[in-house]
């Protein structure tokens, strides 16, 4: 039986540096076990590098990640990294139909399982979409399929960056009530990276504060809105101007 | 020449240069896919190659294969010249450089956070850059259309290497040639025609694979 005390995830004095840069410089961050943590910061912060380093996607310069306790090498294995995906502010959809995006990432773990891309469709509102050219869906559409081709593989962590930045308040709250419903009934571990205040509070379990790539604060919802500990975290509240940059 | 020759000519112009293009394809579009991909040492030093390679006249090419090929050459001993097999590789020098060089430039062009977004859905190496030639293959379809025109309309390699023998490495390009030269424009006008009927068939076949709007190949 699993050891529930180990988070999902740990980080230990993770680094990445793009040419002599130190965009990101984590000292430490835990993800547990079905939580939401929501990642705030402005623009610059390092939010978007820290997940492409949580989701594998690049290396970090120094530092590393623990997956379940243990710690992940370079490159990661195949296994691991299929156990997390990311859905990314633009849907990056690939250049064919909606159904065959759902289910691409079956694909290439090849399997095929028609009847659970139709699930998934049905799931998402999309099956009346399932045959149209993914390029060529509205924006709210386009995010919807790109959130059910992430689902549909049952991720154990799943990374959002900015998933409704480019949606109307409208197509927002349905990916939003698409989240909330995935997380009454998966054990989805998910992190949002989001400069949409309102939605931090209204989705996640803990907030954190990133600032020129390091975090400032992380806390539970409640008190990182009405308690923050850090004088930077109460000031980028107030919607002060905050340099995010590194 | 008479117009008896004229259907052997026209499936042997298809074989040649079909061969040379299936080559240059083979070994062009995984190289440019590399090149677009990895980061190595000399990498930029091949580009540069490769990009100058585009624009090598097809007769030095075909002096080049020629020498090669000639008795004293390095490959003197297989005894290719003049024969289709010489052709064919002259194309494919000439083809490989644009099919290579477009590839890489087809691929480049494409997102690259869709790149992460495939890696981030679970894809292997090899998955990802067949995911991202399928993603750029109105490039990768006018890199083959590019390296078929500069091999079915070029004429100095094919003279030189295959020295436009009846009946054994006469194509179109080097037919046209001769009749032009004898008088006959009847015949040169129609062998002109068909060498543009069929790059117009290949370019026709090649641009279904650019504009298909869907579905995954099978």
């Amino acid at each position: 039986m699993a050891d529930v005390t180990v988070p999902l995830m740990e980080v230990r004095g993770l680094v990445r540096e793009y040419g002599g840069r130190r965009v990101v410089s984590i000292d430490s961050l835990d993800l547990h076990a079905g939580e939401l943590l929501a990642l705030v910061g402005p623009n610059g912060a390092g939010k978007s590098t820290l997940l492409r380093l949580l989701n594998f996607l690049e290396p970090p310069s120094s530092g590393e990640i623990l997956w379940k306790g243990t710690p992940v090498g370079w490159p990661p294995p195949l296994e691991l990294r299929r156990k997390i995906t990311t859905v990314f502010q633009d849907p990056l959809l690939l250049h064919t139909t909606v159904r065959e995006n759902v289910g691409y990432g079956l694909r290439l773990r090849g399997v095929i399982d028609p009847h659970r891309i139709d699930e998934a469709l049905a799931r998402f509102e999309l099956t009346v979409l399932a045959r149209a050219p993914a390029r060529g869906l509205s924006g709210g559409e386009a995010q919807r399929v790109a959130l059910a081709r992430a689902l549909i593989l049952g991720p154990e962590l799943l990374l959002l960056d900015e998933p409704t930045a480019n949606l109307d308040p409208y197509a927002a709250g349905r990916l939003e009530a698409i989240i909330r419903t995935v997380r009454a009934e998966r054990s989805t571990t998910l992190v949002l990276v989001s400069q949409d205040l309102f939605q931090a509070r209204r989705l996640a379990d803990r907030v954190g504060l990133l600032l020129a790539g390091r975090v400032v604060e992380i806390a539970e919802r409640d008190a990182f809105f009405t308690r923050p500990a850090d004088p930077r975290t109460a000031a980028f509240l107030k919607g002060e101007f905050i340099s995010g940059a590194a | 020449m008479d117009w008896g020759p004229f259907g052997e000519i026209v499936s042997r112009t298809l074989a040649v240069s079909g061969a040379a293009l299936g080559l240059s394809a083979v070994l062009g579009i995984p190289s440019g896919a590399t090149l677009a991909l990895a980061r190595f040492p000399g990498r930029r030093l091949l580009v540069l190659a490769i990009y100058t390679g585009m624009g090598l006249p097809p007769v030095a090419v075909g002096l080049a294969v020629y020498l090669t090929l000639s008795r004293t050459g390095p490959l003197g001993t297989l005894g290719w010249l003049f024969t289709p097999t010489a052709m064919i590789l002259a194309q494919t020098v000439i083809a490989l450089p644009l099919v290579c060089g477009l590839t890489m430039a087809a691929i480049e062009a494409v997102d690259p956070r869709l790149r992460q977004q495939i890696r981030s859905l679970g894809a292997r190496p090899r998955q990802e850059i067949e995911a991202l030639l399928w993603e750029s293959r109105p490039g990768v379809a006018a890199a083959l259309i590019a390296g078929m025109g500069g091999i079915l309309s070029e004429v100095g390699a094919a003279m030189l290497v295959g020295g436009n023998i009846d009946g054994r490495t006469r194509v179109l390009s080097t037919a046209i040639v001769l009749v032009t030269r004898q008088g006959q424009f009847a015949l040169a006008l129609a062998l002109g025609g068909a060498l543009i009927g069929l790059t117009g068939l290949v370019t026709a076949a090649l641009l279904r694979l650019q504009r298909r709007p869907g579905t995954w190949p099978t």
